[in-house]
C-alpha cells in the first residue's frame, strides 16, 4: 500500500511501487486530466505537483509520493468551482489548440508564478522549456503567463491589415 | 461534446420533443429515403447533411461533421451556422455529428467544386482533385485538407443556418397573419414591429418543422456579418483547461473495467513475427494475456505501465525482408539514380509551358541546384492508441479520429459484420496533422480484444509512435534555370522523387516563367506515407522558394522584387507579398549577422507569404521573429486562424531546425523526442500575423498553408545573414561557424 495526499484528500493504492504516478493517477484513481506524452520526462504533458513543486508523473515512482501531497489539474479549481488565475489567463489568451500537453503547461506555469510571481521572459523560457507544444502555441503561453502574473493584459487579436 | 449514437441521431429526427432539424438540401439526385423522409420530404430534394436543431427551449445545436483536433472547428462552424441563422451566441451548442454516411465530405467538397459556384481561381486542379479524390476513397466524414471552414462551414453550415431561420421567420408567419418578410431575426428571437409581436426561436422549432425546406436559402452579405469575422472565444477552450476535455487515450467503456494493451510491431516495415520468448513476462505482475499476432506482439495487462513493462521483456524474432539493408544514404542514391536516368526532359510530366529545352539553350545565364529533404513523423502529443470491444456481433470504438466513418468501415470489413454493428465515438484529438487519418491503431485495438474478448485501450509507446508513422516523405529535388540577357528567369525545369499519391504542389503556374516543365520520377520504398501537414508542399515550397532566391541572386535582384516582378499580372499574391514586406520592413538596414528571407506560396485555397528574421551567433541560427500575411479568403475567425498560423509557423521550424527520420537497416533510427526533437518555448520566435480579406466567397484554407513558407523564409534568412545556402534539411545537418 502506498499512502499519499491527491488534491488534498488522501489516498492509498496496493500498487507495484515503481508504477509512475502517472499511471496510477489516470488509471487507478481515474484522474485523466494528467497525460502520457513520451514516457521518459521529454515533453512534459505528464507534469504534476509533488509538494508543490513540478515533476514529470511519467518518470517518477508513486513510492516517492508515499507520505507527501500530489496535485494535478483535476484538483486546480478552487473549492467554489472557480478557475485558478493562470486557468483564466489560459482562455483569455486562447492558448490551446489541440490542448493535450496544457494539463502540463498549465501545472509548469502554476508552479512558476509560485516561486516567481513577476517571472522574465528567461526565467519563463527556464520553467517551461520542459514542455512541449506541438501546436506552437508558446507565444500565448507566454503571453498568459504574463498575463497571470498582471504584467500584461489581454489583447490577442491579429493584426487586420 | 454531447453523443450521438446512430440510434440517437435517426430517432431524434425532425420534430422528437418539438425540435427542429435542418440539413442542406442544395443539390438533387440520389435521395437516401430514409433521411429525406424525416427532413426533407419534397421531390427533387436530396438533403445530404443534418447541422442544426433547435429545441423548444431555445438552444441552437450546431452538429458539426468535422473532428476537434486544435483547429477550432467545432467553434468557428458553429459561428458560421449562428450567424445566419441570427442565433445568440450564449444560447448556441455544439455537438460532432456521428460517424454516419450522410455526413459525408465528399458530398460538400463535390458541391464545393461544382462548376456553377465561384471557386477561385488560385486553386489548383492537382490541389483540390486530389483532396476529393482521397475522400472519395475514405467513405464519408473527414477533417483533413485545410477544407473544413472553407467547405463544409461555407458550403454547408452557413446554409443549414440560413435555411433554419427562412422556416423559424415562416413559422412565424403563418402563426401571426403576417408577411414573412417584415419579420426580423436577432438573438434567437423573432420579432415583427407592425403588430408588435416577438417570440423565441424555440417557441416556433415546432412549427417551423412543418415549413418547407428552403432549397436556396439567401446567406449573408459581408456586411450583415455579425459573428463571422469576429474573435469569437472557442468552445473547446474551457475543457482543456481544466483537465476534463477527453481525448482517445481517456476513453471510458460504460459498466466495463478495461484492460489495457501495449504492442511492438517489427522493426522494419513488412517483417513479420518469426518467434519470440517471453517468459520473463510471463511472470510479470498484472499481465492477462501475450499475444502473437504475426505482425505485431501485444501484451494485455491491467494497466499499460505493467503492458509496456512486461512488452520490453520479449525477445522477439523477425523475418527477414529485402529492406533489411536499406540505409538512408541507399535511399537518396537510390533518389540520385531516379533522376539522374530522367536527366533534363525523363520522368512523368505534370505540367509544362513554353519551351523548356529552346529556353534554356538560349539562356544567356543558366544555374542549377538539387535539394535535399528529409523523413518527417507527425509527432502528435498523444501517442496512436484505440479502445475497442468486439462483443455479441458488435464492436464498439472509442477514438480521437480524422476519419471516423472510415473507422466504421475498416473495423466492418475486418470483422466480417456489417457496418451497422460498428459504433464508433470520436473523441478530442491530441493533435492530428494527417496522423489521425489512419487506422492501424485501430485494426491492431479490434484484434487484440477479438482475440480476448474483453474492451481493450490500446497505447503506443512514444517509441513505436516514433517509429511507425505515416511519414513525409523524404525527397530530391533539381532545378535547371535559365535567365535571359536582362536578368529575366525565362526557363525553370524541375525534377523530383515521388513517393506518395497524389503529386502535388511542385507547379508554379502562378509565376510568370515563359517556358516551364515540372516533371517526377516513382521510387519504390517500403516505409508506410501518409499526409503530413501541408503535404508535398511541405517540401516543394522550400525547393520551389529557395531555388527563386538562387535565381535572384543570379540577375542581381532583390528576392522581393523578384518575386514581384514574377507575380505582376497576381493582385492577391501582390497584396501578400508587399504586406509581409511592410510588417518586416524588409528593406530595412539589419545589423551584422542578421539576415531577412522571404518566401510565398499558395496552398489549400490561399497564399501565404512570410520573412523570416535570422541572427547567427557563434555558428548557430537563431530565428528571431516571423512576420506572416495570409490570404485565406476571409478569415472567419480571426484569432483562431492567426493561432494556425502561428502553429503552422512553429510545426515548420521544428522540421528545419531537428525533423529528420532517417532509415537504418531498413528501420527508423529515431525513437522519442530526445533524439526526435521538438521547437521549445525557449526557441520559439516573436510571431506576427495579419490578414488580407481578399474574397469572403471564394475562401481558402488555414491549418496547413502557414507552413509551406516557413522553411524557405528561414534558409533565405540564413543565406542573408550567412551567406551559407542550406540545400539540405534539417538545419542540424549543418555548422555555420
Amino acid at each position: 500500500m502506498t499512502k499519499f495526499e491527491i488534491n488534498g484528500k488522501p489516498v492509498e493504492v496496493a500498487v507495484d511501487p515503481a508504477t509512475p504516478i502517472l499511471w496510477v493517477v489516470r488509471e487507478q484513481l481515474g484522474l485523466n486530466g494528467t497525460k502520457f506524452g513520451c514516457g521518459i520526462a521529454q515533453c512534459g504533458a505528464c507534469t504534476v505537483h509533488l509538494e508543490g513543486k513540478p515533476i514529470r508523473s511519467c518518470s517518477t515512482p508513486v513510492s516517492q509520493a508515499e507520505g507527501k501531497s500530489v496535485s494535478t489539474i483535476d484538483g486546480l479549481k478552487g473549492e467554489d468551482g472557480k478557475l485558478h488565475r493562470v486557468q483564466q489567463a489560459w482562455i483569455e489568451a486562447q492558448v490551446p489548440q489541440c490542448g493535450y500537453c496544457q494539463s502540463g503547461q498549465i501545472m509548469s506555469a502554476v508552479a512558476l508564478l509560485e516561486k516567481n510571481p513577476n517571472p522574465s521572459d528567461e526565467q519563463i523560457n527556464a520553467a517551461m522549456a520542459g514542455n512541449v507544444c506541438r501546436c506552437g502555441m508558446y507565444g500565448r503561453i507566454r503571453k498568459a503567463i504574463k498575463m497571470a502574473a498582471g504584467i500584461e493584459t489581454s489583447e490577442h487579436e491579429a493584426v487586420e491589415a | 461534446m454531447g453523443k450521438w449514437t446512430r440510434r440517437a441521431f435517426i430517432g431524434a429526427g425532425v420534430v422528437a420533443g418539438g425540435a427542429l432539424v435542418v440539413g442542406v438540401a442544395i443539390r438533387t439526385g440520389k435521395p437516401d429515403d430514409r433521411i429525406r423522409s424525416i427532413v426533407a420530404g419534397g421531390d427533387g430534394e436530396n438533403l445530404i447533411n443534418s447541422f442544426v436543431k433547435v429545441d423548444k427551449d431555445n438552444i441552437v445545436t450546431a452538429v458539426v461533421p468535422h473532428a476537434e483536433m486544435g483547429q477550432g472547428v467545432h467553434s468557428t462552424l458553429a459561428q458560421m451556422l449562428a450567424d445566419e441563422m441570427d442565433a445568440d451566441w450564449e444560447k448556441v451548442r455544439v455537438v460532432e455529428a456521428p460517424a454516419e454516411g450522410h455526413y459525408a465530405s465528399k458530398e460538400i467538397g463535390r458541391e464545393f467544386m461544382a462548376p456553377d459556384l465561384k471557386v477561385p481561381e488560385i486553386l489548383e486542379p492537382t490541389v483540390d482533385g486530389a483532396f476529393l479524390s482521397l475522400i472519395g476513397s475514405m467513405f464519408g466524414t473527414i477533417t483533413g485538407g485545410s477544407f473544413s471552414v472553407r467547405g463544409t462551414g461555407q458550403r454547408g453550415m452557413r446554409t443549414a443556418g440560413a435555411a433554419a431561420k427562412e422556416m423559424l421567420v415562416a413559422a412565424a408567419a403563418e402563426k401571426w397573419g403576417v408577411p414573412a418578410g417584415e419579420i426580423t431575426a436577432e438573438n434567437s428571437m423573432l420579432a415583427h414591429a407592425g403588430s408588435g409581436k416577438s417570440g423565441s426561436f424555440g417557441e416556433f422549432a415546432e412549427l417551423a418543422t412543418e415549413q418547407d425546406l428552403p432549397v436556396r436559402p439567401k446567406l449573408k452579405k459581408l456586411e450583415d456579418f455579425k459573428l463571422m469575422g469576429k474573435p469569437v472565444p472557442r468552445t473547446d477552450i474551457p475543457g482543456k483547461v481544466d483537465g476534463t476535455a477527453v481525448f482517445g487515450i481517456d476513453a471510458k467503456v460504460p459498466d466495463q473495467t478495461l484492460t489495457y494493451a501495449a504492442v511492438k510491431a517489427p522493426p522494419v516495415v513488412g517483417a513479420k513475427i518469426t518467434g519470440m520468448d517471453a517468459t520473463a513476462a510471463k511472470a510479470m505482475p498484472g499481465v492477462q494475456q501475450i499475444l502473437n499476432m504475426e505482425d505485431f506482439v501485444a501484451v494485455v495487462a491491467d494497466g499499460y505501465w505493467q503492458a509496456q513493462q512486461a512488452l520490453n521483456t520479449i525477445k522477439i524474432d523477425y523475418s527477414k525482408t529485402e529492406s533489411d539493408a536499406l540505409d538512408q544514404e541507399g535511399i537518396f542514391k537510390r533518389y540520385a539514380a531516379a533522376l539522374d536516368e530522367a536527366g533534363s526532359d525523363g520522368g512523368d510530366e505534370e505540367t509544362s509551358a513554353g519551351d523548356v529545352k529552346e529556353g534554356y539553350a538560349g539562356a544567356a545565364k543558366k544555374l542549377t541546384a538539387e535539394y535535399k529533404a528529409p523523413f518527417l513523423a507527425h509527432a502528435t502529443m498523444e501517442p496512436q492508441n484505440c479502445t475497442a470491444w468486439v462483443h455479441d456481433g458488435q464492436c464498439d470504438i472509442w477514438q480521437g479520429s480524422q476519419v471516423p466513418t472510415k473507422v466504421r468501415k475498416f473495423a466492418a470489413e475486418l470483422l466480417d459484420i456489417p457496418v451497422e454493428k460498428v459504433n464508433f465515438q470520436n473523441t478530442y484529438l491530441g493533435g492530428g496533422f494527417g496522423r489521425r487519418s489512419e487506422t492501424d491503431a485501430v485494426e491492431m485495438a479490434v484484434r487484440i480484444s477479438k482475440a480476448t474478448g474483453n474492451p481493450v485501450k490500446l497505447i503506443w509507446s512514444r517509441e513505436e509512435d516514433t517509429q511507425h508513422d505515416w511519414y513525409r516523405p523524404s525527397s530530391t529535388s533539381r532545378f535547371e534555370a535559365g535567365l535571359d540577357e536582362n536578368g529575366r528567369l525565362v526557363s525553370w525545369n524541375n525534377v523530383h522523387t515521388h513517393l506518395f499519391d497524389p503529386p502535388e504542389a511542385a507547379q508554379v503556374p502562378y509565376y510568370a516563367i515563359p517556358n516551364h516543365l515540372i516533371r517526377k520520377v516513382d521510387v519504390p520504398m517500403h516505409l508506410r506515407f501518409g499526409p503530413w501537414r501541408s503535404v508535398d508542399h511541405s517540401h516543394n515550397s522550400w525547393f520551389i522558394e529557395s531555388f527563386l532566391d538562387e535565381v535572384a541572386l543570379e540577375a542581381g535582384k532583390d528576392p522581393l522584387e523578384q518575386r514581384r516582378e514574377l507575380l505582376k499580372d497576381q493582385p492577391r499574391f501582390l497584396a501578400v507579398l508587399d504586406k509581409v514586406a511592410e510588417m518586416s520592413n524588409w528593406k530595412g538596414e539589419r545589423p551584422e549577422g542578421t539576415g531577412l528571407g522571404i518566401a510565398i506560396a499558395p496552398s489549400f485555397g490561399s497564399i501565404v507569404a512570410q520573412v523570416a528574421e535570422v541572427e547567427i551567433a557563434s555558428g548557430t541560427p537563431k530565428v528571431t521573429k516571423v512576420w506572416c500575411c495570409a490570404d485565406i479568403g476571409y478569415a472567419m475567425n480571426p484569432d483562431s486562424a492567426a493561432a494556425q498560423m502561428e502553429s503552422a509557423i512553429i510545426y515548420g521550424l521544428t522540421a528545419v531546425l531537428y525533423g529528420e527520420i532517417s532509415v537504418r537497416n531498413g528501420a527508423v533510427e529515431q525513437s522519442n523526442f530526445h533524439d526526435y526533437q521538438m521547437l521549445r518555448i525557449n526557441e520559439s520566435p516573436e510571431i506576427e500575423v495579419a490578414f488580407i480579406n481578399g474574397d469572403s466567397e471564394g475562401l481558402g484554407g488555414a491549418g496547413e498553408p502557414g507552413l509551406p513558407p516557413l522553411a524557405p523564409a528561414v534558409t533565405n534568412a540564413i543565406f542573408a545573414a550567412s551567406g551559407k545556402r542550406v540545400r539540405e534539411l534539417p538545419l542540424s545537418k549543418h555548422s555555420f561557424g
